[in-house]
């Protein structure tokens, strides 16, 4: 990798320590990624934020380089592990609780944004087109790429906080205009969020760093984030292109048999003990049209919905909140499925819920089973 | 391939291992130990050698295993891999443990207990004393 003499004196540590660990965390994940450079970024996404995925090591690290570290670009942040408004309906424990919140303010003293969120790109204004960023949350390096047209890697938690304080990141090929080598022709006649989630993991599976999808009709948001969630639960690639792509391209199909595939590999029950909706996080739309979907309903088991703060609290002054919680729904910001501490195997066998991204990391880290279902089935199967 | 990823200079007793090596979980933090009974260097301790092995496997988070084992002083003097795995590379360049990758015919030469010198400022790299 070419660094200028700047960089070079960076990373023997002449502009001091944190500046020395960060450039040597962007060199050596630019080696191993084959970067020729480092760019500019103009905004930072981080990951490892939850204590139940970095535990005490992540915890006391982030301790001690927020003495010094500060970031120098626009940095927001993934969930973490509860709502501080509810966490006490959760019998999350003590210790948890409290390194949780020491992780919380070692971000904030680096001068990181609180988002919380797994969807900056929803809940934050879009720079100009072909901006460099730096995320780290899978689904939302995969949704900047592909839906907002700006550039990223999909960032470890490690590179995206390096890029943070310097303000750069490696320039790897994903940030380049590439040309995928396979293309996925989607198959599947009316699918909803839960046919895109399960296509976004497939090609997850097949993509190399990034994919042509082909035959798609018209996406609404719900089904973008699904197709971006699914996608970055499965594999390392970091885009999708729409289109035929070229002609030697490899074309593969995803039809209703591929597509039960990904869903028994997923679904392990056909019932579960509760529902959660969020992951990713829910927008304000998705929560208004989950309040239109519940008028006159409400559901017979809990259901857990996962938002960032700000909806929440957008959706409080318009009244949805109110509304939601009147047809049962626990409502949770800060705090998404993915990786939750708030469910576990102790007390609860198995998880309805209609996301891909959600399926995975309960089954695989929350070790309970899930029942795959799209939210119009859920609300009509569990709702009266 | 040759790549330096973390670089340094240091001297030190081989430990190889022909499995891959997941860092969280499967090495005592305290120690350096290598916890799973089903890897080739399970019951040695991975502190002050330089460690060679294929490559990182598992989560990303293995990389503050990494940065723990450092701070326990029980960390290898360096690493060695086939190939760059973005854990191994995170992990090493936070506990700033000189880090390369080899070719394939360097990296069978290479056995436990050897005597060897790494030095990222040199063009061969690895040296055998």
């Amino acid at each position: 990798m070419e660094l200028t003499r700047d960089e070079e004196s960076a990373l023997k540590g002449e502009h001091g320590e944190i500046m020395q660990i960060a450039y040597r965390i962007l060199v050596a994940t630019g080696e191993a990624t084959d970067a020729e450079k480092l760019i500019p970024i103009e905004w930072a996404h981080l990951s490892g934020v939850n204590y139940n995925t970095i535990g005490d090591a992540g915890e006391e690290f982030l301790s001690s380089i927020s003495k010094d570290a500060r970031v120098s670009v626009k940095t927001t942040l993934n969930p973490m592990g509860f709502d501080i408004d509810n966490v006490a309906n959760y019998g999350l424990d003590k210790d948890f609780i409290s390194k949780q919140l020491s992780i919380r303010n070692s971000y904030e003293t680096m001068g990181v944004v609180p988002s919380f969120s797994c969807i900056p790109y929803e809940i934050f204004d879009i720079p100009k087109d072909g901006t460099q960023v730096a995320f780290a949350e899978s689904n939302a390096a995969i949704h900047a790429n592909s839906y907002d047209n700006l550039k990223t890697n999909k960032e470890s938690a490690f590179s995206a906080l390096a890029s943070a304080i310097v303000g750069k990141s490696s320039y790897s090929s994903i940030r380049k205009d590439d040309t995928p080598n396979i293309t996925i022709n989607m198959k599947v006649k009316n699918p909803n969020e839960l046919t895109y989630g399960m296509l976004g993991f497939f090609a997850g599976k097949v993509g190399d760093t990034s994919v042509n999808i082909s035959g798609l009709a018209e996406m609404d948001k719900r089904q973008c984030k699904a197709m971006c969630g699914g996608m970055g639960t499965s594999g390392t690639c970091a885009k999708f292109i729409f289109g035929e792509g070229d002609s030697d391209c490899e074309k593969i199909d995803f039809d209703e048999k591929e597509m039960q595939n990904v869903h028994d590999e997923l679904n392990t029950t056909e019932k579960g003990d509760i529902i959660t909706l969020g992951s990713p996080q829910l927008g304000l739309d998705e929560i208004s049209d989950l309040t239109s979907m519940l008028k006159g309903r409400s559901f017979q088991k809990r259901c857990m919905v996962f938002c960032p703060r700000t909806v929440k609290e957008q959706a409080k002054k318009i009244g949805y909140t109110t509304q939601l919680e009147r047809a049962g729904c626990e409502i949770l910001a800060d705090c998404c499925t993915c990786l939750t501490p708030l469910i576990n195997k102790e007390n609860v066998d198995a998880v309805t819920t209609n996301s891909i991204k959600g399926a995975f990391y309960l089954k695989n880290s929350n070790g309970v089973d899930v029942n795959l279902k799209s939210l119009s089935q859920i609300i009509q199967d569990e709702t009266r | 391939m040759n790549k330096i990823l973390v670089a340094g200079k240091v001297q030190g007793i081989v430990l190889k291992s022909e499995n891959p090596i997941n860092f969280l979980g499967t090495v005592d933090k305290k120690t350096g130990i290598i916890s799973d009974n089903n890897h080739d260097l399970f019951g040695k301790s991975i502190k002050d050698v330089i460690l060679v092995f294929p490559s990182g496997v598992g989560s990303s988070v293995g990389a503050y295993t990494i940065y723990s084992i450092k701070s326990n002083n029980a960390a290898p003097l360096a690493m060695i891999c086939q190939k760059a795995d973005l854990t191994v590379a995170t992990g090493c360049a936070l506990a700033n443990i000189p880090l390369i990758t080899i070719t394939d015919e360097q990296f069978k030469s290479l056995k436990t207990g050897m005597n060897l010198s790494l030095d990222t400022d040199t063009s061969n790299l690895i040296q055998y004393q």
